[in-house]
C-alpha cells in the first residue's frame, strides 16, 4: 500500500522524522515528559471517564454492556490555514445539501435538469415520499451535519461521508477537550488551541432559530430512544448542558395538532425536538407500526408546520452512499461555485461497468453498503482474508445496486499510544455543522483513530479511539 | 419537569435510602449475633430481618436453610432479590443514569462510582471478610450522596422530588426497624424490666439508626423500650424519627403542589398531625405493632399517590 501521510512528522522513511512546524511545541514538552508521568495520565484518564460514565453500548454484546471509547493523549493538530479552508469547503457542502433535499422535496429541479436519476432519489429507502411538498423552517434540513474528513495521498482532504441524519460522536469532542485540559493544562499555556466548549450554546442558538414561524420563545427538547441506546451518554449530555429536557417518546403526546410533553404540572407544549432517532421510529402511525419508542401523531403535526425536527424527516435521501458521488454536481447546479473539498472516487455497483471493475479489484477496494453507517458490513479488500473477500463477492452479487466501492484511501497517521509505545495509527477527522439561520461550526471536530495497527475502521463500535483536536491559532 | 424524570428521582433517593436503612438493620442483626444466646434465638434474630422487609416468603423459595451467610447474600448481593442493597444501589444509580442531565455532575457521578465500588467490594469478598465494614460504606455512601444532592443541587422541584423520595422511604424503614422486635418474638418487652439481652437489642437497635447518643443525651436515663419507641416516633428533631421524616413529606409535597395532589397533601398532613399530638403511652396501650403496621400501609398509599398525582399520571 501507498506510503501515509503522517500529521506529525513530515518523513516517516528516517526515523524519528522530521516534525511539523505545527507539531514542534507539542513534541518539545513531549520530549521532556516521563514515560511514567504520561502513563499514569491515561490511567487517570480512564478512570475518569469511568466514573463519568462516559460509556457507550455496544450492539451484539449483552443488552446494557457499557464500555468505555478509548481516549488517546497525543492530539490531532490542525494548523489555521488548513482549517479555514476546510471550513470554507464543509460550509459551501453543507449548504448546497440542504438545498439538494429542499428541492428534492419540492421542484426537483435536480433531477429534471438530467444531473441525478429520478430512480436514484425514489428507489432509495430513505427518501421519505410524505415530505413531498411540505415546508420545513428557513428551509433547512440537516439542522446539525457530521461530515466525515480524511486526508490522504499527500495530505489532502476527502469528504468520506456526509452523515446528515443522526451524527454523533460531539460529546466525546467536548470531553476530549476537558479531559485533556485537566490532564494537561500546561499545554493549553504554550499553545493557542482554539476552545471548543461553546458548541452547545451554538446548538442551542441554531435550534431556536428553526423553531416554527410564530413561537418567539420555543421550547426545545432532546428526544431519546433511552437510555439503552449506544449513544445516549450524548444524549443526556447535550440536553443537560443546553439546559432542555430530556424526553423519550412516551413522555410525548399529540393533541389538536400540538405536540405536548407530560410535566408534573400537565402538559406543556413542545416547539422543537432535536430528536436523536432515525425516520423510522419517530411515528408508529406513519412509518414503522412496532415502534415504542415514537410518538403517535407526531408526523401529522410536523407536515402542519407546529413543530421542528432536527434534522428534519427524509434527510437520508442527501447522505446516502449512492448519492455521494452527486455531491459535487450539486454544490455546481445550486451555488454555481466550483466544490472545495474533494469526493473519493466511488464505483456505483447498480452501474454494470462499475460493478464489473468492482469484483475484479475486491482486494484493493473499500466496499460499503449504500445505508449502512458504523463500519457496519463493509469489506476493506486489503485488509481481509481471501475467504473473506469471497463471503462478501456473493453478497453483493445477490443485491449490487446495496454497495458502492471506493479506492482504499490511505489515511493518514497520527501518532499514537499503543501497547509498545508511541506508533502511528490512521484517523480520520468529524467537524459538526450547524445549519439554522447561519451555518456554524466550532473550530475542530472528533479525530477517531483506528487502535489497531493497519487498520483504517475508525468506528468506535469496531474498536476506534478518539484524541483532542486542536486548531492551532495563529 | 417531566413527569418520567420526577419518577426516576423519586426513586433514585428510595433506593439510595433503601440501601442505607437495609444496610443499619443487617448491621443490627450481626452486632446482636455475636451476643451469647441459644441457637434458636439466633435463627430468629435472622428470620425477623427477613419479615420485615416482607422477604420469608421470597427467601424460603430459594433456600431450604436459614442461616446468618446465606440471609446476608440474600440481602445484601443476591440480584434477584429486589430489596437486595445490591439490588437497591443498582436500581438508584440506574434511575440516576436516566435522567443524568437534570442532576449536577456530581450527584451523577457519586450514584455512579458507589455501584462501580460496591461491585468491586462484593466481589472482592466485603461481605465474608468484614460485613460491618460494608455496612458502614453503604451508609457513609448514602450521606455523602444526600450531602452532594443538598450541596450542588438548585433547590427546585427536581430537588424537592429527591427529598419526598427519601423521606418517604426513610418513614416507611425507620417504622419496620422498629417493628422488627415483634417479628423476632412475641411483643412483650414493654414495659417488663429488660433482660441483658434485651438490653443489648434496644441499644443495637438505636445505633443502627445512629440514636444511641441522641438516646443519652434526650433522657439521660437507662434505656427503655418506650423511651426508644418514643425517640424514633414522635421525637420532631430526632432525624430519622416517623415525625421527622413526615415533617419533610409535608413540606416537599407542599413544594410541589399541582392541580391534582390536594387530597394526596390532606393525607399527609394527617399522618402528620396524629404523629405530633400523639403519646407513647396511647400508642403503647394500643399495641406498638398495630400502630406501625397501620403507619406503613399508609405511607404505602401516600406513596401510590404521588405517583398517581406526578410520576405517571394518566393521559392528557
Amino acid at each position: 500500500m501507498a506510503k501515509f501521510f503522517d500529521e506529525m512528522f513530515a518523513d516517516e522513511s528516517d526515523s524519528p522524522g522530521k516534525v511539523r512546524e505545527h507539531y514542534r511545541e507539542f513534541d518539545n514538552w513531549l520530549r521532556r515528559q516521563k514515560p511514567e508521568v504520561i502513563e499514569r495520565k491515561r490511567a487517570e484518564a480512564d478512570l475518569s471517564f469511568r466514573r463519568v460514565g462516559i460509556t457507550f453500548a455496544v450492539y451484539g454484546d449483552d443488552a446494557g454492556t457499557e464500555r468505555l471509547i478509548p481516549f488517546d493523549t497525543i492530539p490531532r493538530i490542525i494548523p489555521a490555514h488548513e482549517w479555514t479552508a476546510l471550513q470554507a469547503g464543509l460550509v459551501q457542502r453543507v449548504k448546497a445539501l440542504n438545498m439538494f433535499v429542499h428541492d428534492i422535496y419540492h421542484e426537483q429541479n435536480i433531477i429534471k435538469a438530467g444531473i441525478i436519476p429520478a430512480e436514484q432519489i425514489y428507489r432509495n429507502a430513505q427518501y421519505r415520499p410524505e415530505m413531498q411538498g411540505i415546508n420545513v423552517a428557513s428551509d433547512i434540513y440537516a439542522h446539525i451535519a457530521g461530515v466525515d474528513i480524511v486526508r490522504a495521498g499527500e495530505g489532502e482532504f476527502y469528504v468520506l461521508e456526509d452523515n446528515l441524519r443522526v451524527p454523533s460522536g460531539v460529546s466525546y469532542m467536548l470531553e476530549d477537550r476537558k479531559m485533556m485540559m485537566r490532564l494537561f493544562p500546561e499545554l493549553f499555556a504554550r499553545n493557542r488551541i482554539a476552545p471548543v466548549e461553546h458548541y452547545p450554546d451554538m446548538l442551542l442558538e441554531n435550534l431556536r432559530s428553526v423553531a416554527p414561524a410564530g413561537v418567539a420563545d420555543p421550547t426545545i427538547v432532546v428526544m431519546t430512544p433511552g437510555m439503552y441506546n449506544s449513544a445516549y451518554f450524548e444524549h443526556a449530555f447535550l440536553a443537560q448542558q443546553m439546559g432542555v429536557e430530556l424526553v423519550e417518546g412516551k413522555d410525548l403526546f399529540v393533541n389538536a395538532n400540538a405536540v405536548y410533553m407530560r410535566t408534573i404540572r400537565g402538559p406543556r407544549r413542545v416547539d422543537v425536538i432535536y430528536r436523536r432517532m432515525d425516520d423510522d421510529f419517530l411515528d408508529p402511525l406513519a412509518f414503522r407500526s412496532d415502534s415504542t419508542l415514537g410518538v403517535p401523531g407526531l408526523l401529522s403535526v410536523y407536515r402542519a408546520g407546529r413543530v421542528t425536527l432536527a434534522n428534519a424527516i427524509g434527510t437520508g435521501v442527501a447522505d446516502d452512499k449512492s448519492i455521494y458521488p452527486f455531491v459535487p454536481d450539486m454544490i455546481r447546479f445550486y451555488l454555481s461555485e466550483a466544490p472545495l473539498l474533494n469526493n473519493v472516487p466511488t464505483y456505483q455497483c447498480r452501474k454494470a461497468e462499475d460493478l464489473a471493475y468492482t469484483l475484479a479489484n475486491l482486494a484493493e477496494l473499500v466496499v460499503k453498503e449504500v445505508h449502512g453507517a458504523g463500519g457496519y458490513g463493509m469489506l476493506v479488500g486489503p485488509a481481509s482474508t481471501k475467504q473473506q473477500i469471497e463471503d462478501f463477492r456473493r453478497r453483493l452479487l445477490a443485491r449490487p445496486d446495496g454497495y458502492i466501492a471506493q479506492p482504499t484511501l490511505a489515511l493518514s497517521s497520527c501518532p499514537t499510544y499503543v501497547e509498545k509505545g508511541i506508533a502511528p495509527r490512521h484517523i480520520d477527522l468529524r467537524p459538526f455543522v450547524l445549519s439554522g439561520k447561519t451555518i456554524s461550526m466550532v473550530p475542530g471536530g472528533l479525530t477517531r483513530v483506528a487502535l489497531q495497527e493497519g487498520s483504517l475502521v475508525v468506528n468506535s463500535s469496531q474498536g476506534g479511539g478518539t484524541k483532542d483536536t486542536w486548531i492551532l491559532e495563529k | 419537569m417531566l413527569s418520567r424524570t420526577a419518577d426516576h428521582l423519586f426513586w433514585m433517593a428510595r433506593y439510595t435510602e433503601r440501601a442505607e436503612n437495609t444496610a443499619r438493620m443487617l448491621d443490627v442483626a450481626v452486632q446482636t449475633s455475636m451476643l451469647p444466646q441459644s441457637v434458636e434465638d439466633a435463627e430468629l434474630d435472622w428470620r425477623a430481618m427477613l419479615g420485615i422487609s416482607e422477604l420469608q416468603s421470597a427467601f424460603d423459595a430459594k433456600h431450604a436453610v436459614l442461616d446468618p451467610k446465606t440471609v446476608l447474600e440474600f440481602m445484601v448481593s443476591d440480584p434477584d432479590n429486589p430489596s437486595s442493597i445490591a439490588a437497591c444501589l443498582t436500581g438508584a444509580r440506574e434511575n440516576a443514569r436516566a435522567v443524568r442531565g437534570t442532576l449536577t455532575t456530581e450527584v451523577w457521578e457519586t450514584q455512579n462510582a458507589t455501584w462501580l465500588e460496591m461491585q468491586k467490594r462484593l466481589a472482592q469478598g466485603a461481605l465474608e471478610n468484614d460485613p460491618s465494614e460494608f455496612f458502614e460504606w453503604v451508609k457513609y455512601r448514602s450521606h455523602l450522596s444526600r450531602g452532594v444532592t443538598v450541596g450542588t443541587m438548585l433547590t427546585d422541584e427536581a430537588m424537592h422530588f429527591i427529598r419526598l423520595g427519601t423521606f418517604l422511604e426513610r418513614a416507611d424503614n425507620t417504622a419496620r426497624i422498629l417493628d422488627v422486635k415483634y417479628h423476632a418474638a412475641k411483643e412483650n418487652g414493654i414495659g417488663e424490666s429488660l433482660s441483658q439481652r434485651d438490653f443489648y437489642y434496644w441499644a443495637a437497635l438505636l445505633r443502627s439508626v445512629s440514636g444511641f447518643e441522641i438516646y443519652r443525651k434526650v433522657y439521660r436515663d437507662v434505656i427503655t423500650p418506650e423511651r426508644v419507641a418514643e425517640l424514633l416516633m414522635l421525637r420532631g428533631d430526632m432525624p430519622r424519627s416517623l415525625l421527622a421524616c413526615m415533617d419533610q413529606v409535608v413540606a416537599n409535597l407542599k413544594l410541589v403542589r399541582n392541580d391534582v395532589s390536594g387530597d394526596t397533601e390532606r393525607l399527609a398532613g394527617k399522618i402528620h398531625s396524629e404523629l405530633q399530638f400523639a403519646r407513647i403511652d396511647d400508642i403503647l396501650a394500643a399495641k406498638l405493632h398495630d400502630t406501625l403496621t397501620e403507619f406503613m400501609e399508609r405511607i404505602f398509599e401516600l406513596g401510590n399517590r404521588v405517583s398517581r398525582d406526578f410520576l405517571v399520571p394518566m393521559a392528557a
